[in-house]
């Protein structure tokens, strides 16, 4: 005789801790087993895109903010990119450096928040605040330069809204040599850590084929071990001047593709980018900041997708334009969509522990999926 | 006490009302300052400062909680089942409560001296058990049934290594009364259960080695049983929201809290009382010393809940520092590992012991 068994829905989310914002899954188990994971979206929703038809495309800049609320300077850069070469706009250098440093530093802050909730979501709430704290200094340093801590609005179409402070160069280079040993003391307090290395080794291992057919990219397309990074494969601003690696997961621990992967490639991408900046920092050239920024934005007609690798991944905008002084379409390929839309492959067959595990290394942010 | 206070009253009734209330008072006031302890422990270990507004660096600041939480109302969802709902926190209070009266504070004060001591703390955490699983069945939701059920297995799980390593203690001491026990630790701190206590000549160095296992394995399978770091699967917010007590608010709530606290206490004092001799000093008595005998009792009590306290601040130094492992982990760890060494090292003891 065989015991007639169901198998039981659990809505985690809306309301959840781990969901990283309003996320409703719809796990489909079998006990503990994970059969189907479905996710529904559009709790965020704010209809960026159909907003951006109505506005100037400078009036798009803070709504772009308002995406990836984690990376804003990040989805700034990429618009007033897309723009830009629509517009066929040559920006000085000075601030083509000033751009890639606060990218630089606006990934160092996006991937603190992502191993830091991830630390969380495995229960270790130290490592989390101790890189809030960190966090929070490359914040002071955004908010010195331009007034806001979170969404800055600091790009503009053909320049910058504010030059950037005397004191920058200074603190930043403070910060990167007060940043570098914390790397070290995560890794020894989480990174390492034995129950950590069980909870994500050979947990929602992702193949490098399977990542790549389910369109992956940044940190989660590394993790499986592809070597496939925007700003050396593509590059855009002046990221080919500068010296740097792309790190790629190799299953150190567990299975190429798992979450510690996903995790540890983020780690890595921390030491690359304080490479990058401490490259940058130096060379930044004297100019004015502004001196590009057109005084009335309006592209002629045409279309340009553009992309920028995000701390999250590929960060694509399509954007047409019609001759005026409106984009007419304005489409946002956003890195959290594609890796959420992974998870029901992922994690299938896994615990229902490690879905919290697998969600939490793809690294998403709902306002980027919901826009 | 009982009979002194029977005595004096005349009634045994009153008497033994009056004496479970020394015992209450403790787990009420040790919970509210371990709160504030667990607080200020995670604060400072997380470069915060924790509560600071509320009295003396927010001391206040847990009964001010707590007489929020008393405020609150009682909300009971309508599709529970009523009866388990209401009575499952009190059944957890009672299971932790009930064992209190065994714990020896000094050996002029202990709640019952009964001959059972320890076999009777094993017995009454079973209500515990009782308690989560109908709380959690209870609140008609997923997540605490989640909970509960984890929580259940957990902790049944986890008494085996218990047991077993309680076995190992009960063969050097040959006594279940925890009172007992801790006399036989009397002197200094070499003679201590976990430098083999008072064995004589050889084998107590024979056996140290032993004991230290012995300790490891009752920490850790304790921990588990009162549903810590990184045990905490139960309650595992970032998974099953607040586990079995997800539905509960207000005063229920308060209590299911009170009797979380008060069992890292009681887990805390178990392994004091086994290995590190209960309400014994490390470094001899002054009251003996300057003939004043009242004075021993309160030496007695301190060395005890200040042993207690190390413990509980430990394990909120592990809640802090450490992830949580995984559910199937959870049982492999004590399947595979802590039953059979504590069954090795049960076998091995009681072979010194023969010698």
């Amino acid at each position: 005789m065989s015991l007639r068994t169901e198998e039981m829905v659990l809505n985690m989310g809306p309301q959840h801790p781990s969901t990283h914002g309003v996320l409703r899954l719809e796990l489909v188990l079998e006990g503990e087993v994970v059969h189907d994971v479905k996710p529904h979206i559009g709790y965020l929703h704010r209809c960026f895109e159909k907003h951006a038809e109505a506005m100037t495309y400078p009036q798009v800049v803070p709504y772009t903010d308002r995406m990836d609320y984690l990376a804003s300077m990040y989805n700034n850069f990429g618009y007033v990119e897309a723009v830009e070469k629509l517009m066929g706009i040559e920006v000085p250098e000075r601030v083509e450096y000033i751009r890639v440093i606060m990218g630089e530093l606006q990934r160092i802050a996006s991937h603190l928040v992502a191993l830091g909730t991830y630390g969380l979501d495995l229960g270790a709430f130290t490592p989390f605040l101790y890189l809030f704290r960190d966090r929070e200094k490359i914040l002071t340093l955004f908010e010195e330069t331009c007034g806001a801590r979170l969404l800055y609005n600091y790009m503009w179409v053909g320049g910058l809204s504010h030059d950037i402070h005397p004191d920058f160069v200074r603190k930043t280079k403070e910060f990167i040599d007060y940043f570098r040993p914390t790397v070290t003391e995560l890794n020894e307090l989480l990174t390492y850590n034995k129950i950590f290395i069980e909870r994500t080794a050979n947990i929602g291992v992702c193949p490098a084929k399977e990542a790549i057919n389910l369109g992956l990219s940044g940190p989660n397309l590394r993790g499986s071990g592809v070597k496939f990074d925007l700003r050396k494969n593509d590059p855009y601003s002046i990221y080919n001047k500068f010296d740097f690696e792309i790190p790629v997961g190799e299953g150190l621990v567990g299975t190429v593709g798992d979450c510690w992967d996903r995790y540890y490639v983020r780690v890595q991408e921390i030491e690359q980018s304080l490479r990058i900046i401490e490259q940058a920092i130096d060379q930044i050239p004297e100019g004015d900041v502004k001196s590009a920024v057109p005084r009335r934005v309006k592209p002629p007609k045409g279309h340009i997708y553009h992309r920028v690798e995000a701390p999250k991944g590929e960060l694509g905008y399509f954007i047409i334009s019609d001759g005026t002084v409106n984009p007419a379409r304005v489409k946002v390929r956003a890195p959290s969509f594609v890796s959420l839309s992974a998870i029901g492959e992922i994690a299938k067959g896994y615990l229902v522990a490690d879905v919290v595990a697998i969600l939490g290394s793809l690294d998403i942010v709902l306002g980027e999926i919901d826009r | 006490m009982q009979d002194y206070i029977s005595e004096i009253t005349g009634s045994d009734v009153i008497a033994f009302i009056v004496g479970t209330l020394p015992p209450l008072a403790f787990m009420v006031v040790f919970t509210l300052f371990a709160v504030w302890l667990e607080r200020k422990v995670s604060a400072h270990m997380q470069d915060r400062l924790g509560p600071m507004r509320v009295g003396w660096h927010g001391s206040l600041q847990t009964l001010a909680d707590f007489l929020k939480l008393l405020q609150k109302e009682d909300i009971v969802a309508s599709a529970t089942d009523k009866a388990l709902f209401n009575i499952a926190p009190y059944l957890v209070f009672a299971g932790t409560f009930l064992a209190y009266a065994m714990l020896p504070f000094t050996s002029f004060y202990i709640g019952s001296n009964a001959d059972v001591g320890i076999f009777f703390i094993l017995a009454v955490s079973g209500f515990v058990v009782a308690g989560l699983l109908m709380a959690g069945w209870g609140s008609n939701n997923k997540y605490s049934l989640y909970g509960a059920m984890r929580s259940a297995a957990q902790i049944v799980s986890y008494e085996i290594p218990t047991a077993l390593v309680i076995l190992t203690m009960l063969m050097i001491y040959g006594t279940m009364s925890l009172n007992e026990i801790s006399m036989q630790q009397a002197g200094y701190i070499w003679d201590w259960g976990i430098f083999g206590g008072s064995l004589p000549g050889i084998a107590k160095f024979l056996i140290i080695p032993f004991m230290l296992v012995a300790f490891i394995i009752l920490f850790i399978s304790t921990l588990a049983e009162t549903n810590r770091t990184p045990f905490d699967l139960p309650e595992s917010e970032s998974e099953l929201v607040a586990g079995f007590s997800t539905e509960y608010s207000g005063v229920k709530f308060a209590m299911f809290f009170l009797a979380e606290f008060a069992n890292m206490f009681l887990v805390s004092s178990i392994l004091v009382v086994f290995f590190f001799g209960g309400y014994q000093s490390p470094i001899g008595y002054l009251g003996n010393l300057l003939g004043v005998e009242w004075l021993v009792p309160v030496e007695q009590t301190f060395w005890f809940i200040a042993k207690g306290l190390f413990f509980v601040f430990v394990q909120m130094w592990l809640r802090w520092t450490l992830p949580r492992v995984r559910v199937d982990q959870l049982m492999t760890i004590c399947w595979k590992y802590l039953i059979p060494y504590a069954f090795f090292n049960l076998l091995i003891v009681g072979l010194i012991l023969l010698i």
